[in-house]
């Protein structure tokens, strides 16, 4: 391939324009650096799915007011956890007026308004977007670091001082960089979605919300026994509802992903919420949830890796996080290059303020913090049996078997867990287990 | 499928050899797939379509023999447009 126009060399490339690629390039513009983001797709968040909520508050320092100029779809005020069989369900429901306000809490957004907005904000601070562009590997130069990435444009090879790959969770470039194993289906899951079209008033009306507020619902037990979840959350005028699904576990089923969404949709919990609703749009994407113990090394001679592309995604059972983590990693690495340039030394050491800058805030705390939380949701346990016991003691509880008289708690319990065939010495453990892992 | 924009290139994206796959016995990437592309064929191989490719990679990473699907991304700018993800 041709080199274009033998033009100096960017100090750095970001290849993809998701939430990660457009914070380490807005960084290094606003820090003087020339920076290009290769996007793939014909525009920022046209290749990008996610499962309900943007935690935004990662941006206060970054864009002042956020809150006033972002393309949002509802303001989250209600964050339910719903526990279910195939004809059963409890639900924890929390609801606070507090996150209707600004700076908020959560939103729901479309990907494609948010990430184009987003990466608009790094445009408009000097970083250059080439929209449609395939990073198809990487440049070495002679001593083997990275030096830049080819791309499928004619003449595409284009030389940087530092690459930054956040080109999502099957980055291919952090696979030839030898950070990645080439495939990993026991630390991936797969996200269905629909997107189902209501008016504006019917949404707020059957979800109990004023105009402008959202909900957002996690879901265990509705997966049909493959270790996952489920979820639901409101946009304007549409309903997202989707389910994630382990790969090891949806292969060993021999179920289709339809059928479980299908499945999940015609629960008599759900199914009212989404009467007459229409299909607007399905999708379908791998989220890494390994968690701390998954991710790759963040860096080598040359190259940073952040967002979905590290494994940045937080699994941890009733948090599930991807966006604010893919912007927080990317503010860093945009910063730990910029500080890499100036002080002459791109490789890995000199690269290494990226993990230093992620240890010493929320990105790689949560992660170690909750390092151990994905495996023990996954476990069969809870996905296969807790839900079950979960739901008869809660329905039995407010069952009336007048004349006879109410069992006590504990008799309910162990009557549901014989049922269950849930060992009470493993209920203990599990609940002991539960309060380590989470403290 | 019909409520998803696809931008169809014309070199396909995803290859599967089958001559790999007829030795396959789980062949998972038929119904792990969430847009139902792979087709068992009778004679033991199977038939991929990559047009409404949602690019995720389910199948490359289910896929138990080494080598069977060869799996890039599309040509910039084609594949699959999401406008609600």
């Amino acid at each position: 391939m041709t080199q274009p126009q033998a033009a100096e060399p960017w100090d750095v490339v970001v290849v993809g324009a998701g939430p990660a690629g457009s914070a380490a390039a807005l960084t290094l513009a606003r820090r003087g650096h020339s920076v290009l983001m290769v996007e793939r797709g014909p525009f920022p968040g046209s290749k990008n799915v996610y499962g309900g909520v943007v935690y935004a508050r990662v941006l206060d320092d970054v864009i002042p007011n956020w809150w006033e100029q972002v393309p949002v779809q509802r303001w989250v005020v209600r964050r339910s956890t719903m526990v279910m069989t195939g004809s059963q369900a409890v639900s924890v429901d929390v609801r606070t007026q507090a996150w209707g306000h600004p700076p908020y809490n959560g939103m729901t957004v479309y990907r494609a308004d948010f990430d184009a907005w987003f990466a608009g904000h790094a445009v408009a601070a000097g970083a250059k977007l080439a929209t449609s562009t395939v990073a198809t590997g990487l440049l070495r130069d002679r001593s083997g670091r990275v030096a830049g990435v080819r791309t499928d444009r004619v003449g595409g090879d284009l030389e940087a001082r530092v690459v930054i790959a956040c080109d999502g969770v099957n980055s291919f470039l952090a696979k030839e960089a030898g950070l990645l194993p080439e495939a990993d289906a026991a630390h991936h899951t797969l996200g269905v979605k629909e997107v189902l079209a209501l008016p504006a008033d019917v949404i707020e009306d059957r979800f109990g919300l004023m105009p402008g507020e959202g909900l957002d619902i996690e879901v265990m037990g509705c997966t049909r026994g493959i270790p996952g979840g489920g979820f639901i959350y409101t946009n304007r005028d549409t309903v997202s509802i989707g389910v994630v699904l382990s790969l090891e576990g949806l292969t060993r089923s021999g179920l289709r992903p339809e059928e479980v969404i299908a499945d999940f949709k015609s629960h008599p919990s759900v199914a009212p919420w989404l009467r007459g609703a229409t299909l607007k749009e399905y999708s379908a994407h791998l989220i890494p949830e390994g968690g701390y113990d998954a991710m790759p090394d963040l860096a080598t001679d040359g190259l940073l890796v952040a967002g979905d592309a590290a494994g940045m995604t937080l699994a941890a059972g009733v948090w599930l996080e991807g966006v604010n983590f893919a912007i927080g990693a990317g503010l860093a690495a945009g910063r730990a290059a910029s500080e890499a340039i100036a002080a002459g030394d791109v490789s890995v050491s000199g690269l290494s303020g990226y993990r230093r800058h992620i240890e010493s805030n929320f990105v790689l705390k949560d992660h170690k913090r909750y390092r151990e939380v994905p495996k023990l949701v996954l476990s069969d346990r809870m996905q296969r049996q807790y839900n079950h016991l979960i739901c008869d003691v809660a329905e039995q509880m407010f069952t009336v078997t007048n004349p006879v008289p109410k069992a006590g708690l504990l008799r309910l319990l162990n009557r549901s867990a014989r049922r269950n065939h849930v060992r009470l010495r493993d209920l203990v453990r599990d609940g002991i287990e539960t309060v380590r892992v989470f403290r | 499928m019909g409520t998803v924009e696809f931008r169809v290139g014309e070199r396909p994206h995803i290859v599967v050899d089958s001559d790999v796959c007829r030795s396959c016995t789980t062949k998972a990437c038929v119904t792990a797939c969430p847009a139902n592309l792979f087709a068992p064929t009778s004679d033991g191989g199977i038939l991929f379509n990559y047009e409404q490719c949602f690019e995720c990679g389910t199948c490359y990473m289910v896929c138990n023999s080494e080598g069977a699907i060869e799996w890039t991304y599309p040509d910039g700018g084609n594949g699959v447009v999401f406008r609600h993800g």
